[in-house]
């Protein structure tokens, strides 16, 4: 198991490395000089070049990358242009609302998936299995932005129970913070659990499938039983495949509900940092990212291991 | 009393009759033998035994365990019934078993779910269990997951969770087909051992007359969902008088007629391998353990002369489709040399390379795996042609897929056929007819006939002899089926652990093995004649005895 994790951990270092290498020769190498967009066509010669000496970009493309790489390494995202202060501030705070809206999101989703996706399986070709797959196709056809806006329009304006949007920091009380992300969180959670659903039954239809299942049978297992005890975590593979990819999306993907709710999100950080020509908010902000998918990543592959024995060692 | 009795059972899935009229009893401590080919409705005689049958299905007539019906039970009942009176062993043990649970979570499971009793209990009662079964006595076994176990330890904890509630009726399907022949031997061995100690009733069900031959009391034999014979193992045999039944007998010993075209020991041979080695890199455990090769195939040297019958036998792991595939030129030699029609196949031009692979063709085992759904058989027959693609016409293409087709028995029209139009024993013909169709000088047929019935193995073989003696091509013919084997070959070669131990001419090497390993081989496969001898000498023994007391 030990070994495993370390394994999975050096390709996953690796990853990130190359990813590095992609953000920044995409944001510093292409064509374009990032002193002349953040100063426009008009700009004089010699303050392009104050510019581009402040932000090191006379130095050679080796040297800027390590510079870069290190320094992030240390902690040190370099300082927005835009906002003139550290990129790792602007991150850490975006994503104190990002990172608990994309929780409570999965958690919302899981469990509405796991229950619903595996009754469906248990009473597949009933009316029970065709009425959830009926609403698990809706909500996966339903753009989730217009779903955000009628929970607005019910919740927060018709009912008035939850705020329409904004977010109040978490120094005004977390439960303030929390009644903030809740719609948001809906909003995001159900299509996910839509999917989630439909992966958790065609799984589980697999596994039930299996000789093992019908080996349990034989024991004198009721079919209830032998779903619970043989089937649910074998079919857990697939679903954790879904899960990690999930939570990668609901972490940085979310930026048309971030609008919707006027969230300070990371996605709209992002957003604005392209929109304003913040190359280093952008490249850095982009790099946490990447960092974070390759850790969900790391986490989905121990929770493998976790599930399926035959993946705990290497042999 | 009989423990277990079927009466008048009739099975149908979705309206299609499966079972018609099925009869059969058990009485204590007896063994029943119900033998078929596949779709002859016996294991569906299994699955109705414990009321395992698929979604779909109606029944009719009567299924008794002693006093009780189960025809119509409720679930709850037949919940109680399973696995506590009737208790069965499944095919493939690998699959039976639950991937992410414990072998202790296994067995243990059915004795807490039908017993009142605590965990730590259910356990020393698994390791009592477990130990009878066989496993090695130590205390990791408990903790240990599937695939952490052989073939044959997997198929001993099967039987392990079949009788950890002392049922009194056990049913067996196919215990023993996944499994190489000397663990069949062994397995079959414990099975019959426990059954007679343990005075239970076992419905044994196998396509191998020869094993149910040696282990029934009685048999009865199956044909589209019909019990068309049955009654005592040795008086059945020695007065079969339904047509398929002799057919059967006839089909499992078929011998294909004799080569008519005489070998030439002084030809040169047409496939020569020198001191073979192929090894595989093993993934490592660690980061820091330096990389260990398993050697699959160890120094192997061996030739097949024009038109000639070569045998390769060895249980599974012994490397002998390691071989096949580098001798196919699939895979590249670690050491060692190969020569076919006199050249390297690793080391001549692209263009010699390409007439060296017209030159040979392979066989599988499941030939419906090996084809492309979505192909004709024209498509998938003239596939190797694509050796030949700038130096023929499409024309001269079609008439060689039609020649083919026809060599192997089927019809021209049949080309524009799609491969689930075709039966087991049809797609094998494909199978061979795609091999054929460049015209090769050697055949590699890996396990050809071991997923066919014993009626369809027998035409295939037929079909080999034949086109050995018309075409003069030469067999490279792998398998763990000894009797197979030499029905084909003149030839023998018997690998174990990646190396030759023995090799001569069929009949030497089967009538006088001389490596142990060789002998223990020969031993262990199951023959119907010899175990109706020994069976036929333990009746004479018996009434002697009677007579004398």
């Amino acid at each position: 198991m030990f070994s495993y994790g370390v394994l999975r951990l050096l390709g996953l270092s690796l990853t990130l490395f190359a990813a590095s290498i992609v953000v920044f020769v995409v944001l510093e190498v292409l064509p374009g000089d990032p002193a002349q967009v953040m100063l426009g066509i008009s700009a004089q010669e010699d303050t392009l070049a104050a510019l581009r000496e402040q932000l090191g970009l006379n130095a050679p493309v080796l040297t800027r990358y390590v510079d870069w790489v290190l320094g992030m390494l240390q902690g040190d995202f370099g300082i927005s242009y835009t906002y003139n202060v550290p990129v790792s501030e602007l991150i850490a705070e975006r994503a104190a609302v990002s990172l608990p809206l994309a929780a409570i999101a999965l958690i919302l989703s899981t469990a509405i998936a796991f229950p619903i996706g595996i009754m469906a399986a248990r009473f597949r070709g009933k009316a029970l299995d065709t009425g959830i797959m009926g609403l698990t196709q809706v909500g996966i056809a339903l753009p989730n932005f217009w779903f955000a806006i009628l929970l607005v329009y019910v919740f927060a304006i018709t009912l008035r129970l939850l705020p329409s949007g904004g977010f109040p920091g978490w120094d005004q009380g977390v439960l303030n913070g929390l009644e903030a992300l809740i719609l948001p969180a809906i909003a995001l959670a159900l299509p996910q659990a839509a999917i989630l659903a439909r992966v958790m039954r065609s799984a589980l239809i697999d596994v039930m499938s299996e000789d093992y299942i019908r080996t349990a049978r034989a024991k004198g297992l009721s079919a209830r039983v032998t779903l619970w005890r043989h089937g649910v975590r074998n079919a857990l593979i697939p679903v954790l495949t879904i899960l990690g990819l999930q939570f990668s999306f609901l972490v940085a993907g979310t930026v048309i509900i971030e609008n919707v709710f006027y969230l300070p999100g990371l996605g709209r950080l992002i957003f604005q940092a392209i929109t304003q020509r913040d190359l280093i908010t952008v490249k850095s902000g982009v790099m946490v990212l990447v960092a974070l998918v390759v850790l969900i990543t790391f986490i989905v592959d121990l929770a493998y291991a976790a599930v399926d024995p035959r993946l705990r060692r290497g042999r | 009393m009989a423990v277990f009795s079927a009466k008048n059972l009739s099975v149908s899935i979705n309206g299609t009759p499966i079972l018609k009229n099925v009869s059969f009893s058990l009485a204590k401590g007896e063994i029943l033998g119900l033998v078929g080919e596949s779709g002859s409705g016996k294991s569906m005689s299994a699955l109705a035994a414990m009321q395992l049958l698929p979604d779909g299905a109606t029944q009719d007539g009567s299924i008794r365990y002693k006093k009780h019906e189960i025809v119509g039970a409720s679930e709850r009942t037949m919940n109680e019934v399973r696995g506590r009176s009737i208790s069965m062993v499944f095919q493939e043990p690998m699959t039976a078993l639950n991937p992410t649970k414990t072998i202790g979570d296994q067995v243990s499971e059915g004795l807490l779910w039908h017993f009142k009793m605590t965990r730590q209990r259910a356990l020393e009662r698994t390791q009592k269990v477990l130990e009878r079964v066989g496993l090695p006595f130590d205390n990791h076994m408990l903790d240990r997951y599937p695939h952490q176990l052989s073939g044959g330890q997997r198929q001993r904890v099967v039987i392990a969770m079949a009788i950890a509630c002392k049922p009194r009726f056990l049913i067996a399907d196919e215990p023993t087909t996944a499994l190489d022949v000397t663990i069949q031997a062994q397995i079959l061995a414990l099975l019959k051992e426990i059954v007679r100690k343990d005075q239970m009733s076992l419905l044994l069900i196998s396509h191998d007359l020869a094993v149910v031959a040696d282990m029934a009391d009685r048999v009865a034999i199956m044909k589209d969902g019909e019990i068309v014979e049955h009654g005592p193992t040795g008086q059945l045999f020695r007065t079969l008088s339904h047509p398929y039944s002799q057919q059967l007998v006839e089909a499992s010993s078929h011998i294909p007629k004799a080569r008519t075209r005489p070998l030439d020991p002084d030809a040169k041979p047409l496939l020569a391998v020198e001191g073979l080695v192929r090894t595989y890199p093993l993934p490592k455990r660690s980061v820091f353990e330096k990389r260990q090769y398993h050697t699959a195939v160890n120094t192997v040297s061996l030739r097949i002369l024009p038109h000639e019958s070569v045998g390769l036998v060895g249980e599974s792991g012994c490397g002998k489709s390691t071989l096949a595939r580098t001798v196919l030129g699939l895979e590249e030699p670690t050491k060692g040399h190969i020569s076919f029609l006199g050249k390297n196949p690793f080391e001549v031009s692209h263009k010699e390379e390409k007439a060296l692979k017209r030159g040979i063709q392979a066989v599988f085992q499941d030939p419906y795996g090996s084809f492309d759904p979505r192909h004709t058989i024209a498509k998938t027959v003239a596939e190797p042609l694509h050796l030949l693609r700038h130096e023929i016409s499409e024309t001269a293409k079609n008439g060689k897929v039609i020649a083919a087709l026809e060599a192997v028995g089927l019809k021209p029209q049949d080309a524009h056929k799609y491969p689930h139009e075709f039966s087991g024993g049809q797609r094998q013909r494909i199978a061979i007819a795609r091999a054929l169709v460049t015209e090769p000088q050697l055949i590699v047929a890996d396990e050809p006939v071991s997923a066919l019935d014993v009626s369809i193995r027998a035409q295939i073989l037929d079909l080999l002899a034949d086109l050995r003696d018309r075409l003069g091509v030469a067999y490279l013919f792998i398998s763990h089926d000894l009797s197979v084997v030499q029905a084909i070959t003149d030839r023998v070669i018997v690998m174990n652990g990646g190396r030759i131990v023995e090799e001569g001419s069929t009949e030497q090497v089967f009538r006088h093995p001389k490596h142990p390993y060789t002998r223990m081989l020969v031993a262990a496969a199951p023959d119907l004649n010899a175990s109706l001898k020994r069976r036929h000498k333990a009746e004479i023994k018996a009434r002697t005895a009677r007579q004398k007391s």
